[in-house]
């Protein structure tokens, strides 16, 4: 007979088991591609494939470095970068608008966050048309202003649920004291939801750094983000499995680290807010 | 309600405060949400095609055109078939992992941290990774295989018609489903315990605790779950994309990617332009009735 303990630690014991095989299935994609990054490439092509590298070496980065490819992951950074910066301010005051005034009521809400959830590819094609005619195809302008109106209704709407999280007294209390409507958003409302703010602008960041379909359609060689590069690796000849898996590394690595610190804010980031988590 | 417009000083400018924070960004949306239809409307009545540049109106031939295409409704289907397959499959699987790891489990934080990665990493890049992890003959998976069939195995899986499917579903699939586990762990975290154990005083089995306690309290969010996946597979490009391009044949092609090669490959500008109008509309016909549905605001 088995004590309730024995059982106990029994059970554990299984789901523990069971916790270990899922979370190695699920990271083994991950492990293998890291692993190719740093194998040779006589490495990368022996038959049967081994499972890790003979050494750690770094020379499929260096290429990419040195035939100038990496500068594609600055594109991404300068393109995701700047457009979240710039959709955070006009989001949130926007959200700010909505959320203490009602403005447009459940309409206006409504209509911004179906914004997100047309097809990009369909959104896409008539502004390429547009751009074409601006000239702003291949151009930094042109991408930054894109994936900026493409990431103000999540934004929009993420910050709206953030500011309806905090007590309103304060700000009218700030009014009360003689504050401006500026000087309130920025001295109470901007630092009061601070943690909503810099988790909406890491989730915001990765949505425009993991974007492909925009940079396929809307650059060619000078703002090329590393998404469009990886794929132009597809194909090819020689060692571009080297790449492939080096170029998605180096793109990689950072949205892990950033994820790193938006551990509490996740479930709350990719349910539109909908669960608090 | 508006308790803070009326508290203080109600200047001309303080009353359209409200209208000038939103000003700039309904600017911009606008631009993204109406411009472009506006433009496909246009030009999908013209007749612009690689060697037609004429912006002469051509009538409604584009929509004609719309019900005669099997290639694009059969790319509807691919798409719907794609998502009737995913959708259920991250859902369960999700489930199950939650179940997993919702009672106290030592590293349970590390594993759920771990767990997420697939979620954020570009979809790009997770269709480069499986196209690595599904080479015939330096990839792991026709290893594996081989290990368990008991001898080598050449299984190309973005190539033979019967194969395409499967890969992009598990390239998919592992990707979503830690989605749908997060959002249901924290769901489950949230249904009242002493609803559960009550029903377990009652002599209710698990299934019926679950269809008739846990069921109910997370389906609000299991609903929203379901429909960000929905609208986001039906979407999908990125990952069939890295793998067989739509391919072999059209096997493959989404209507994102059958879009993509009407606008971009063969430069069919007009009829891409219906094309892109018509995905929208049906879109927005789901998304309306699904915003209706669910309790995405508060």
């Amino acid at each position: 007979m088995m004590t309730i303990n024995q059982r106990h630690l029994l059970r554990t014991g299984a789901r523990l088991a069971a916790a270990v095989v899922v979370t190695v299935l699920f990271l083994f994609p991950i492990y293998w591609l890291f692993m190719i990054s740093f194998k040779t490439p006589d490495e990368i092509y022996s038959f049967p494939p081994k499972w890790y590298p003979g050494r750690i070496h770094f020379d499929n980065f260096a290429v990419l470095f040195k035939d100038g490819d990496a500068i594609t992951v600055w594109n991404s950074f300068v393109v995701a970068g700047t457009s979240t910066v710039i959709a955070m301010f006009l989001g949130t005051i926007c959200a700010y608008s909505l959320a203490r005034f009602r403005t447009g009521g459940e309409h206006l809400a409504n209509w911004i966050i179906s914004q997100r959830m047309i097809p990009p590819i369909a959104v896409v094609f008539p502004i390429f048309l547009l751009y074409v005619w601006l000239g702003l195809v291949d151009t930094f302008t042109g991408v930054i202003l894109l994936y900026t109106a493409f990431n103000l209704p999540y934004v929009i709407w993420m910050m709206r649920g953030y500011i309806l999280d905090i007590p309103r007294a304060l700000e009218e209390s700030a009014l009360v004291d003689g504050c401006t409507r500026w000087q309130v958003i920025w001295k109470v409302v901007f630092p009061m939801c601070r943690a909503g703010l810099f988790a909406t602008a890491i989730f915001t960041f990765v949505f425009a750094w993991n974007d492909f379909i925009f940079a396929l359609v809307l650059t060619r060689t000078e703002v090329a983000t590393y998404t469009v590069q990886v794929t132009h690796y597809f194909g090819g000849q020689s060692n571009f499995w080297a790449k492939i898996s080096a170029m998605s590394v180096l793109g990689t690595v950072p949205i892990f680290i950033a994820v790193a610190f938006m551990q509490r804010y996740l479930v709350r980031g990719i349910s539109l807010g909908a669960v608090k988590g | 309600m508006n308790s803070l417009s009326v508290t203080s000083r109600a200047s001309f400018g303080e009353r359209n405060f409200k209208y000038l924070l939103i000003g700039p960004a309904i600017f911009v949306l606008l631009l993204i949400g109406i411009f472009p239809l506006v433009y496909l409307l246009l030009v999908s009545f013209q007749g612009i095609t690689m060697t037609e540049t004429s912006t002469d109106f051509v009538g409604g031939r584009n929509y004609a055109q719309l019900f005669d295409d099997a290639r694009l409704w059969l790319a509807l289907l691919h798409t719907v078939i794609f998502t009737a397959i995913a959708l259920p499959l991250e859902l369960l699987l999700g489930l199950a992992m939650a179940q997993l790891f919702l009672e106290r489990l030592p590293g349970r934080q590390i594993f759920i941290a771990l767990l997420v990665l697939p979620v954020v990493v570009s979809p790009i890049v997770s269709g480069a990774t499986w196209s690595l992890m599904f080479n015939h003959r330096f990839g792991p998976i026709n290893q594996i295989i081989g290990w368990i069939w008991g001898e080598e195995v050449t299984l190309l899986w973005t190539i033979y018609p019967h194969l395409v499917y499967p890969a992009i579903l598990a390239a998919e699939v592992w990707q979503w489903t830690p989605f749908m586990f997060l959002l249901l762990l924290a769901a489950l975290a949230n249904v009242d315990k002493s609803q559960i154990e009550a029903a377990a005083i009652d002599g209710a089995g698990w299934w019926r605790t679950f269809f008739k306690i846990v069921l109910p309290a997370i389906w609000p969010v299991m609903a929203i779950a379901i429909l960000i996946r929905g609208l986001d597979l039906f979407r999908l490009f990125d990952i069939v994309w890295a793998l067989t391009k739509g391919g072999p044949g059209t096997m493959t092609e989404t209507i994102s990617i059958f879009t993509y090669v009407k606008g971009f490959q063969q430069f069919e500008t007009s009829y891409t332009a219906a094309v892109a109008l018509l995905v929208i509309i049906l879109l927005s016909v789901v998304v309306m009735l699904a915003l209706k549905r669910v309790e995405l605001s508060r």
